[in-house]
C-alpha cells in the first residue's frame, strides 16, 4: 500500500549564501513559518519541478515534512529543526535574528 | 619550516584565478550545480546543513605565526570570527558565502596557505605527529617527507579521481601520535644498522568498516619511498572498487585481495616505474630539509620555571598535564587546550588565534602546529618562559589543563554543522566535559581518551577512542552506541561495541557510570582506564553501563 503522503514544504540551500530556505507561496523565504505547506502529493510533484529548476537560486532542493498540529509548520524530523534553527552550540544561523 | 618557491606561489595565483571565473559562471548561471560541485569540491568548498564551509589544509600541521594570524583575520572579515581545527588538521570555516571564497583563498595564498584536495577522491593533506621535529623520542622530523609527499600529490594528473579519498599520514618516532595505523598509508620513519627508513602500513581506516593497518614493508631506503607510495596509489587506482562506494576504500581492496597479493602488485609496478625516478625527488627532499633546520635553542637558567612550578599550583597542574618533553636540554613542547570545560572543541576565535601566533612569536621560535586531536602546539619552548606564557594564555581563555583527561575529548562537528552527520556530537562533548569538571574528577581519572562521532564515517575517530562514542539516528531520534577499549597509538585496536545505543539524554549519565565502575576496578591510581579495561575485558563495565540487565538477569 502506497504511503500517505503528509503535510510537507519544501526546501533547498540558498545559492549565495548557503542558508537554508523554503519556498514561500511565490518565493523563497528564510523562515520555516513563512514556508508553503503542501498537502497534495500532486502538487508537491509540480512545486518540485518548479523549484528544481531554479538553479541560479538555489541548490539541493527537496521535500521535508512537517507537522500542522499546532496550526503553523514545524519540523518532524530532528534533523530539519537544527536546518530551521541553527546550530546547537552558538545563536549563529536563523536563531541570530530571533 | 618549508617556504613556498616563486613555482609554488605562481601555481597557487593561477589556481584562485581558475576558481574565481568558475565561482562568477556559477553565480552567473554559465555552469550548473551539477557542473559546479566538482570544482568547488577540489576547492575545498562543501555546503553543509546551514552554510558553505571552507576547509583549509595546513600540511602537517605546521604553522608559523603570520599562518595563524591570517586565518584569524580571514574568520574576522569572511566568517564569524573563529575557525574550527579538525581531525586531520585542517582549519574549517563554517559560514562562508559563495562570492567571498575566492577572495579568501587569495588571503591564504598571500601566507603559502590553499584549500586544495581538502575534499574530493584524491590524496588529501598529509598529516604527521603534532610533535615533529621537537619531541624527545624522535627518530627524524617527519615534516620534510610529508611535504615532498605534498608536492608529489598536488594535482598528481594520475590520482585526481582515485576509487575514494586517500589519506597519508607520518611518524618519526616508535610512539604514534599520528594515528598511523588508521590511514590508507601509515609512513613511520625507522632506523636499521644506522640507516634511515620507512615502515610502510596500507590499508588502515574507521568508518563503516574499521580496520588496523597491515605492514606492506618493514623497511624502504630513504630514496625508494616516492615511487613505492607511487606504485601502491597506482595499483589501489586500478584494483579498488568503483562499483560500491562502501567498498571503495584501500582498506577493503587490502582485506578483500590479501597483503600478499597487493604487495605482489606493488612490487610489479614498482619494478616498472621506479627508473622515472632519477633522484630528483631526492633532490628537492635535500632542499626541503634544509627548511626544516633546528631553531637555535638557548641556554638559560630554569629556576623561574622551578620556582613557578614549586609556589603555583595552577601552574603546576597545568605544566603536568600539557607539557611533554622536548628533544633540547632546558625545552619542553606546549599543548595548548582547545577544550575549555564547556566549549567547542577544536575552535578557536581569531582574538584566540592571534593570540597564540604572538606567543610563537614571543615565546616558541615562531612554530604552531595543529594536533589531530584538535589542539594546538608550541613545539619549542624554553621553561623558563613557561610561567609568562601560562599567565597569557590564561587571560587569553587558553590555560585548560587537561590535555589527554576526560574532557580533551576530539568531537565532530556533527549534525549541528555537517550535512552527512545523524546526530549531534557537539553537545554531547560539552555535556561530559562539564558535568566531570563538575564533579572534580577528571585528574583523579588520569589520562583518558573519548572520541565522538556523529555519523559511522568517524571523523571523530571514535572506533579508537578508550571510550568511543557514535551518533546515529533511530527511527527519528539521536541515539548514541558505545564503544570501549580502542587506542590509536602504536598498539592500535578498534574498540568493542558495548550493547545499545543510549539516548542523548542518557548518554552522559553512562558515561558517568563507565568512570565510577573504572576507579572502583582500577587496581591503583597508576592504572589508565585503557589498562584496566585490557585487563578485565568488557563484561564489568557493560554490567555499569545496563545496571538494568544485570537486575533482570538476577
Amino acid at each position: 500500500m502506497p504511503k500517505a503522503f503528509k503535510p510537507s514544504v519544501i526546501t533547498a540551500n540558498a545559492l549565495l549564501e548557503g542558508d537554508v530556505v523554503y519556498m514561500g507561496a511565490d518565493e523563497w523565504v528564510r523562515d520555516l513559518s513563512d514556508a508553503e505547506v503542501i498537502t497534495d502529493e500532486a502538487v508537491a510533484d509540480l512545486r518540485m519541478i518548479e523549484t528544481s529548476a531554479q538553479s541560479d537560486l538555489v541548490v539541493g532542493v527537496y521535500l521535508a515534512e512537517v507537522d500542522m498540529t499546532q496550526g503553523a509548520p514545524a519540523p518532524t524530523h530532528f534533523r530539519e529543526a537544527f536546518r530551521a534553527k541553527g546550530p546547537s552550540n552558538y545563536a549563529h544561523g536563523k536563531q541570530e535574528s530571533l | 619550516m618549508y617556504s613556498y618557491t616563486d613555482f609554488d606561489a605562481k601555481f597557487l595565483a593561477e589556481r584562485n584565478a581558475q576558481f574565481r571565473q568558475q565561482v562568477e559562471r556559477r553565480i552567473d548561471g554559465s555552469l550548473t550545480e551539477d557542473e559546479f560541485k566538482p570544482l568547488r569540491l577540489m576547492n575545498g568548498l562543501y555546503l553543509q546543513l546551514h552554510a558553505y564551509m571552507l576547509r583549509v589544509a595546513i600540511p602537517y600541521g605546521t604553522l608559523n605565526g603570520g599562518q595563524m594570524r591570517a586565518l584569524a583575520e580571514i574568520a574576522d572579515k569572511w566568517d564569524k570570527g573563529y575557525g574550527h581545527f579538525t581531525t586531520r588538521q585542517n582549519i574549517q570555516y563554517n559560514w562562508p558565502e559563495l562570492r567571498d571564497v575566492p577572495d579568501m583563498l587569495d588571503a591564504l595564498a598571500e601566507v603559502n596557505l590553499h584549500a586544495i584536495q581538502t575534499s574530493g577522491n584524491t590524496i588529501r593533506n598529509v598529516t604527521a605527529d603534532h610533535f615533529a621535529g621537537a619531541a624527545a623520542d624522535e627518530v627524524a622530523d617527519p615534516r620534510p617527507i610529508a611535504e615532498l609527499i605534498r608536492q608529489w600529490s598536488t594535482d598528481h594528473p594520475e590520482f585526481q579521481f582515485l576509487p575514494r579519498k586517500f589519506k597519508v599520514a607520518v611518524s618519526g618516532s616508535q610512539h604514534d601520535r599520528a594515528v598511523i595505523k588508521a590511514h590508507d598509508i601509515g609512513l613511520r620513519i625507522v632506523e636499521r644498522d644506522g640507516v634511515q627508513g620507512f615502515e610502510v602500513i596500507v590499508g588502515g581506516g574507521l568508518g563503516r568498516t574499521p580496520m588496523i593497518g597491515k605492514v606492506l614493508y618493514d623497511f624502504v631506503a630513504a630514496e625508494d619511498l616516492l615511487p613505492t607510495l607511487e606504485a601502491i596509489v597506482s595499483v589501489y587506482n586500478l584494483l579498488g572498487r568503483r562499483d560500491n562506494k562502501y567498498k571503495a576504500r584501500i582498506k577493503i581492496t587490502v582485506h578483500e585481495n590479501g597483503i600478499e597479493d597487493i604487495r605482489a602488485r606493488v612490487d610489479a609496478r614498482y619494478k616498472l616505474i621506479r627508473p622515472q625516478f632519477t633522484g630528483v625527488d631526492q633532490q628537492m627532499l635535500a632542499r626541503i630539509e634544509a627548511d626544516f633546520a633546528l631553531p637555535a635553542f638557548k641556554t638559560q637558567s630554569l629556576a623561574a620555571y622551578e620556582s613557578a612550578y614549586t609556589n603555583d599550583p595552577v601552574f603546576r597542574s597545568w605544566a603536568d598535564t600539557n607539557l611533554a618533553d622536548h628533544r633540547a636540554p632546558g625545552y619542553a613542547i606546549v599543548s595548548i587546550s582547545l577544550k575549555a570545560h564547556g566549549a567547542t572543541p577544536g575552535d578557536a576565535t581569531s582574538e584566540q588565534m592571534r593570540e597564540m601566533a604572538a606567543l610563537a612569536e614571543e615565546f616558541g621560535h615562531n612554530e604552531l602546529r595543529i594536533s589531530h586531536e584538535q589542539n594546538v602546539i608550541l613545539p619549542h619552548v624554553h621553561r623558563a618562559d613557561l610561567p609568562a606564557l601560562h599567565a597569557r594564555l590564561k587571560s587569553a581563555g587558553l590555560a585548560t589543563a587537561n590535555i589527554g583527561l576526560i574532557s580533551d575529548i576530539i568531537a565532530c562537528p556533527g549534525m549541528d554543522y555537517c550535512a552527512l552527520a545523524t546526530a549531534r556530537s557537539i553537545p554531547i562533548a560539552q555535556e561530559i566535559a562539564t558535568r566531570f569538571d563538575a564533579l572534580k574528577l577528571e585528574h583523579d581519572v588520569g589520562p583518558l581518551k573519548i572520541k565522538i562521532s556523529g555519523c559511522i564515517n568517524a571523523c571523530g575517530h571514535h572506533h579508537v577512542g578508550h571510550i568511543g562514542i557514535l551518533g546515529l539516528d533511530r527511527a527519528g531520534v539521536e541515539n548514541y552506541q558505545i564503544t570501549l577499549g580502542g587506542d590509536g597509538t602504536e598498539d592500535a585496536t578498534i574498540g568493542e561495541r558495548a550493547g545499545p545505543g543510549f539516548s542523548a539524554d542518557d548518554i552522559v549519565p553512562a558515561i558517568e557510570r563507565l568512570v565510577y565502575a573504572y576507579l572502583d576496578l582500577r587496581q591503583d591510581a597508576g592504572e589508565t582506564f585503557l589498562q584496566t579495561y585490557r585487563r578485565l575485558g568488557l563484561a564489568p563495565f557493560k554490567a555499569a553501563l545496563y545496571p538494568e540487565a544485570k537486575a533482570d538477569a538476577a
